[in-house]
């Protein structure tokens, strides 16, 4: 099983790799919002400062969904995605992995890269490790979540729309933990009860989610 | 006593069953068993089931009555050969042997050369015409080998070469003592000893 998780994972980072201008969509839309909202409303260190953590997680949101409609549909279009419940893996575990790669191709970019971001949108030195850990924490869940919309669109053609509708509300829980978890480290308060329940959702988006997502795909293939 | 065992050993059974669409049986109930060094040929009009009954096989489908047992491993080949286009054949051979975890198929120049691809390991997988691409499905159970092979139209697509290339390799996988279930409407498998059919009967609807 872990060969049958290790030769998808493989696969997936390699495909990232071959496709090269999409897998850099992620960091592309995290410095599009950085450089473009100052210029929209104005360079003011005091404003950015406070709306940098907003920022930073709508461009990380913004780039977890532009992959999502790719998750699973060219596996369930080339016949890749019914061999999961043919051999040694279990469906689940594959799952698993997949959104893990998803998560690694849109969400450890932003995260590497929010530090610069945040320098340039003045984030207060102190509130940087509370950014670092929401978007530790939060970004998995963006993955997660999309990867479940993702498979409950699949049977629907052109779902994006359906797809965007679907996980908008489901994330809102965690961009306002994680923001006001930042907001709250920049004030120098403590941020551990936003963090804390960022990491209760974590926790039940990794329960949940691989099971119900399975489930899904297992009736789009049929 | 131990090669009639082995003769006799079952690689794959059901007993009754049958998968249903929207609540509507596909086909009439099926009972079937195949044994090592076996093949089986599923005939049956269009839409009487005989993909649904490959799929049900492979476990990509679940029975909605009765039972399908496996007692090892399988490999499915559909009309969808599962090969990502933008990576060159070798590539796509190298991620079915370490997905499949079976570590004992024919390496990957061997494979493309046994199907006659030799030299188009590079090559990325979109690039292969239809009748190439089936013959990479069929290199992909050459590196990895699975006990029962379950082939949905193996024939489709391939030119004559290709089709006596089929029967060869059936023969292999039997000579092995391994299974074959394949579906064919055009052409019958020319084996040594000739297979057992099964037909498979549309489920009558009501109304």
């Amino acid at each position: 099983m872990l060969s049958s998780m290790n030769a998808l994972l493989r696969r997936d980072l390699r495909l990232a790799v071959r496709h090269g201008g999409e897998s850099l969509m992620p960091l592309i839309f995290l410095f599009a919002v950085i450089i473009l909202v100052p210029l929209g409303v104005g360079p003011g260190p005091n404003l950015l400062a406070s709306i940098a953590p907003g920022m930073v997680w709508v461009a990380a949101l913004l780039a977890s969904l532009l992959a999502l409609e790719q998750l699973f549909r060219p596996d369930l279009e080339d016949g890749t995605l019914e061999q999961w419940w043919i051999g040694p893996g279990s469906p689940a575990a594959l799952v698993v992995t997949r959104l893990f790669s998803h998560w690694l191709i849109t969400g450890v970019p932003v995260i590497v890269f929010a530090p610069l971001a945040a320098e340039m949108l003045y984030l207060p030195d102190s509130a940087l490790p509370t950014l670092m850990l929401s978007l530790l924490i939060g970004t998995p869940i963006l993955s997660l979540v999309g990867g479940l919309a993702s498979a409950l669109t699949l049977g629907t053609n052109r779902g994006s729309v359906l797809l965007s509708i679907l996980v908008f509300p489901m994330v809102v829980p965690v961009l306002i933990f994680a923001t006001g978890g930042v907001a709250a480290a920049a004030e120098g308060l403590s941020a551990s009860a936003h963090m804390g329940l960022l990491t209760a959702l974590l926790i039940l988006a990794v329960t949940l989610v691989p099971l119900a997502t399975t489930a899904a795909l297992r009736l789009n293939i049929e | 006593m131990g090669w009639t065992l082995q003769l006799m050993r079952i690689l794959i059974e059901t007993s009754q069953a049958t998968f249903s669409r929207a609540g509507e049986a596909v086909f009439e109930p099926i009972d079937l068993s195949v044994a090592g060094g076996r093949a089986l040929v599923v005939r049956g009009a269009n839409g009487a089931g005989k993909t649904t009954l490959l799929r049900l096989l492979a476990g990509i489908l679940r029975p909605s009555a009765g039972q399908v047992k496996r007692h090892a491993p399988v490999a499915f080949l559909g009309h969808l050969a599962a090969f990502k286009g933008e990576l060159s054949c070798r590539e796509n051979l190298d991620f079915r042997r370490r997905f499949s975890g079976t570590g004992s198929g024919m390496s990957n120049s061997r494979a493309l050369a046994r199907v006659g691809l030799a030299g188009l390991g590079l090559r990325p997988a979109r690039t292969l015409s239809a009748g190439q691409k089936r013959r990479l499905g069929l290199a992909g159970l050459l590196v990895a080998p699975a006990a029962v092979w379950l082939l949905d139209e193996p024939y489709a697509s391939l030119d004559d070469d290709g089709c006596t290339l089929v029967d060869t390799l059936l023969a292999d996988q039997i000579g092995r003592d391994g299974s074959v279930i394949l579906s064919t409407h055009q052409r019958q498998p020319e084996l040594e000893a000739s297979p057992e059919v099964l037909v498979v009967q549309r489920h009558a609807q009501g109304g």
